[in-house]
């Protein structure tokens, strides 16, 4: 029986995957459930099973390239079974063609000599001739074979070539005024592209700034911390304190969904951790019920997957409101881009010892700035800033959080 | 009389006479001048004879030495020179005639005759005149030299050269060879198996000094185990040349010694066959080294004149002026040669064990600052090696760290000269130390030891 392997959708949000690894080869045998490969989608690393038993007959998509969901990846069949008709000319998309509104094309594989053609070693003309040494030295500096014409004997790449064509684009920025280098979108950085630009033209934003006095949250984190068990952050204290906020103003704990708007009887708070490659927004779900150290023990387990990409797709999605810090690089105000269909996310900037006005006399007091960003579809001028002044209210007497 | 052909070539040595039959094969009028016997030196007093009598060394030593553990038991041995080298020069005579049998078949003319260049691709020999339509090739050679210097002008009587080595018709009692390059290494170990007194002089730190240095130090001990008085840093400061015998005045370590002998062979470097022939009237420059100047494609600074073999610039040897000879006609017949790659010529001195090696030594890794990994592998862990008790050396292999190239590879081994290829292959296709391992090696051969010392280099071994 033939079994076309086509892309998946491996996460709710994903529309192309990029196949980082096939875990079994041409010729191996497989079993409904086995794990045929690694795919990178928009926010993770996943894993592609078979969906049949038997030997898996030929790869279209090879290491590296990168396909539409729907799109013929692999063929599984008999071992003598005909497979030609599915297969075709052995071509890189599949039967399925491309779809979907962004007209996705099938990406230059950042890993050389892995292209479909290459991959079954037999399709005429599609073989690179290159000396082991020099695929060796391409893989490692990412030369495409595909490009690099051949000084050897019939037109064969060797080393030479290689390390004229990584001298070639090194060259570039040296000799004139300007350098670049033009790095292929990875799945993670495209997606926050989209969305992100999704997010600022169509969305009305408007911004509300506070400034918190943190002089008596940061006693109170010192008070807890001195306690021992897991150290609570400030960002902690903020996620909580805006979950309880966010109960008391439902109205700020919505989505935008163009015919209605939903409000949220619970709510989860997505928080924006930077992985190596761009952010990822994991989400703690009933923020608001759980307590301060759940939320400290569950925030650094989720940034932790991110950043080594291993999240579930359930883990970063579904928030109804988020949050994001870059007071730890010393920014004291900034805006944040609202992650559709969300309405509302909350900029922290840092905590600044200030002098200000106290109880009538200057005093230097630790001082944040909050700047909530608002989606003006679902959020008013005022509905925004009564919320924020709950925040406010809440971190300047953080009894509140227990109340 | 004049007459033209569309290539001359001038001087039929491995490298002329190859350059000859390899334009015949593309269709070209070919014409060799040769003054003396064709197969130049490598045929006539080099490569071939030397091997001749290194084999018959090989013998003398294993009966002597080896015969009687193997159950086998001889009368008393006698060892004559003289009947070893007639054998010799009948196997030179063959291969001559061998490659005058080749130009006949290749339908290349032989002119017999000293050739002189004239401008114009033209070479005169005696008073004929002969005209080549598309190119000249210089092919001339080298000869031996002494270094008059220190007193050491060959006398042929009792300051040899290879010339005469070649020729003698016993071996002398005692003899001081200087240098200990691949010519010292052989003849040191001819002369030692057939009873001579053997003294190796080399002025460098050590003998084979353009081998990795554990090539040298297997080589040293052997030589010492087998009675030759091997002197290394050691410098040649003057000579006392008698009817009978040599008293040379050797210097190490600031200290001066003297060391007399009956005969003493002149074996560090040779004279290149550049003088009288016409060229720097014809505009045939020189380099500073005395070698032909030449470019990429072997084309000196006359025009239409190409210079192939021992004239054209080092590594002095056979294989290396063959090679450009093949190159330069294809170059003539307007193809794109492959090009020569001078950092993938194999070496080898065939002395016992024989050292061949290609590319770079570990010092030379070392010096060139690369990240390299060394794999070795002793042949006392090689069955075959023991089997034929030939368990003195090595295959030392050193590869890139970083993409496993193949940097170098040195082989002391029995036969080391017909194991190297295995890495030159391999280095001419950029295989990694890796595609070495992967292919099947037969059991039990030496070769065995390449495969090990390729997976050694991984960190892999299996039989250490
Ligand atoms: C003892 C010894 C052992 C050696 N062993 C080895 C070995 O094992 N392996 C190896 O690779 N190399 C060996 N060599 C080196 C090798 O012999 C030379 O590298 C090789 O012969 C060079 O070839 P060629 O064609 O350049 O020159 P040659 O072999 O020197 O040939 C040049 C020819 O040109 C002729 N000629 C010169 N001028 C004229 C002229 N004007 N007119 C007409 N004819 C002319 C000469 O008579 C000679 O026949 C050995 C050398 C010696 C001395």
């Amino acid at each position: 029986m033939i079994t076309k392997v086509v892309m998946e959708a491996l996460s709710p949000t994903m529309e192309e995957g990029r196949i980082a690894q096939w875990l079994k080869h041409e010729g191996d045998a497989v079993k409904s459930g086995d794990v045929l490969a690694e795919v990178e989608t928009d926010k993770a690393i996943m894993e592609l099973p078979a969906r049949s038993d038997g030997i898996l007959r030929k790869i279209l998509v090879g290491d590296g390239a990168t396909t539409a969901v729907g799109n013929l990846v692999a063929v599984i069949a008999d071992a003598d079974e005909d497979i030609s008709g599915v297969v075709g000319n052995g071509g890189e998309k599949g039967e399925k063609g491309e779809e979907g509104e962004e007209g996705q094309t099938v990406a230059a594989p950042a890993a050389p000599a892995a292209s479909a053609a290459s991959a079954g070693g037999e399709a005429e003309g599609g073989r690179i001739k290159a000396s082991p040494l020099a695929r060796r030295m391409a893989g490692e500096q990412g030369v495409d074979l595909r490009r690099v014409d051949g000084s050897g004997p019939g037109g064969r790449i060797v080393k030479r070539d290689i390390a004229a064509a990584a001298a070639a684009s090194a060259a570039l920025p040296v000799g004139g005024a300007e350098g670049w280098e033009d790095v292929p979108l990875t799945q993670l950085r495209k997606t926050i592209a989209r969305r992100l630009t999704q997010s600022l033209a169509p969305v009305p934003h408007f911004f509300l700034t506070s400034i918190v006095d943190m002089e008596r949250a940061a006693e109170a984190r010192e008070a807890l911390n001195a306690l021992g068990g897991e150290k609570i952050s400030f960002n902690d204290i903020v996620a909580k304190t805006v979950a309880m906020a966010l109960r008391q103003h439902r109205a700020c704990n919505a989505w935008w969904q163009e015919s209605t708007i939903r409000y949220f009887h619970d709510v989860h708070l997505g928080i924006a951790v930077a992985v190596d490659d761009g952010l990822i927004t994991p989400v703690i779900r009933h923020a608001d019920r759980k307590s301060l150290r759940e939320i400290a023990i569950e925030t650094r387990a989720l940034a932790e997957r991110a950043r080594a990409r291993k999240l579930a797709p359930e883990e970063y999605t579904g928030a109804t409101f988020s949050l994001s810090n870059l007071g730890m690089f010393g920014i004291d105000a900034f805006t944040a881009v609202i992650n559709p269909p969300e309405a509302g996310i909350l900029a922290i900037g840092a905590i600044t010892p200030t002098p200000v006005a106290h109880e009538g006399a200057v005093q230097v007091r630790r001082r944040m700035h909050l700047t909530m960003s608002c989606d003006h579809r679902v959020i008013d001028g005022a509905t925004g800033a009564r919320f924020l002044q709950t925040v406010r209210q809440m971190l300047e007497h953080p009894l509140a959080l227990v109340w | 009389m004049s007459k033209t052909f569309d290539v001359i070539i001038l001087g039929g040595g491995p490298a002329g006479y190859v350059c000859a039959i390899r334009s015949a094969q593309l269709g070209l009028q070919t014409a060799v001048i040769e003054r003396e016997k064709l197969g130049g030196v490598c045929v006539n007093v080099g490569c071939i004879p030397s091997k001749a009598l290194l084999h018959a060394a090989h013998v003398a030593h294993l009966v002597q030495h080896e015969a009687a553990d193997l159950g086998i038991t001889t009368g008393p041995v006698t060892l004559d020179y003289g009947v070893a080298m007639k054998r010799s020069r009948q196997v030179a005579e063959q291969n001559s005639k061998g490659v005058e049998f080749l130009m006949k078949k290749h339908k290349v003319t032989v002119i017999r005759g000293t050739g002189v260049l004239q401008t114009g691709r033209k070479i005169a020999v005696d008073k004929d005149v002969y005209v080549a339509s598309k190119a000249v090739v210089i092919a001339t050679g080298s000869r031996v030299k002494g270094v008059p210097q220190i007193g050491l002008d060959i006398n042929k009587t009792t300051v040899i050269s290879t010339d005469e080595a070649l020729f003698l018709e016993r071996a002398p009692t005692s003899v001081a060879i200087v240098g200990a390059g691949a010519v010292g290494m052989e003849f040191a170990d001819i002369f030692n198996a057939f009873g001579s007194k053997v003294t190796l002089i080399e002025v460098l730190p050590r003998i084979l000094p353009l081998e990795d240095a554990d090539a040298s130090a297997t080589l040293a001990r052997s030589y010492k185990k087998r009675g030759i008085t091997v002197r290394a840093g050691v410098k040649v400061t003057g000579a006392k040349v008698a009817k009978t015998e040599v008293t040379l005045e050797v210097e190490s370590n600031g200290k001066t010694e003297s060391v007399t002998v009956e005969k003493v062979l002149m074996a560090a470097g040779r004279a290149l066959n550049v003088e009288h022939n016409g060229f720097e009237a014809a505009g045939v420059k020189l380099t500073d080294r005395g070698f032909i100047q030449v470019d990429a494609n072997l084309r000196t600074t006359a025009d239409g004149v190409y210079a192939i073999g021992d004239v054209a610039g080092p590594p002095m040897l056979a294989h290396k002026g063959s090679r450009e000879g093949v190159f330069v006609a294809e170059h003539i017949a307007g193809h794109t040669p492959h090009p020569i790659r001078y950092d993938n010529i194999p070496s080898v001195t065939y002395c016992h064990p024989e050292v061949a090696s290609i590319g770079l030594t570990e010092e030379a890794c070392k010096e060139q600052k690369l990240d390299y990994q060394v794999g070795k592998f002793p042949l006392t862990a090689n069955g075959r090696a023991r089997a034929a008790n030939e368990t003195d050396g090595f295959v030392k292999i050193i590869r890139d760290t970083k993409y496993s190239e193949i940097l170098g590879a040195h082989i002391v081994a029995a036969h080391a000269s017909e194991m190297i290829h295995e890495l030159a292959v391999a280095r001419e296709n950029e295989y990694t130390v890796e595609e070495i391992e992967l292919a099947v090696h037969a059991h039990p051969t030496l070769s065995e030891a390449i495969a090990e010392a390729a997976l050694d280099s991984l960190g892999r071994v299996m039989h250490t």
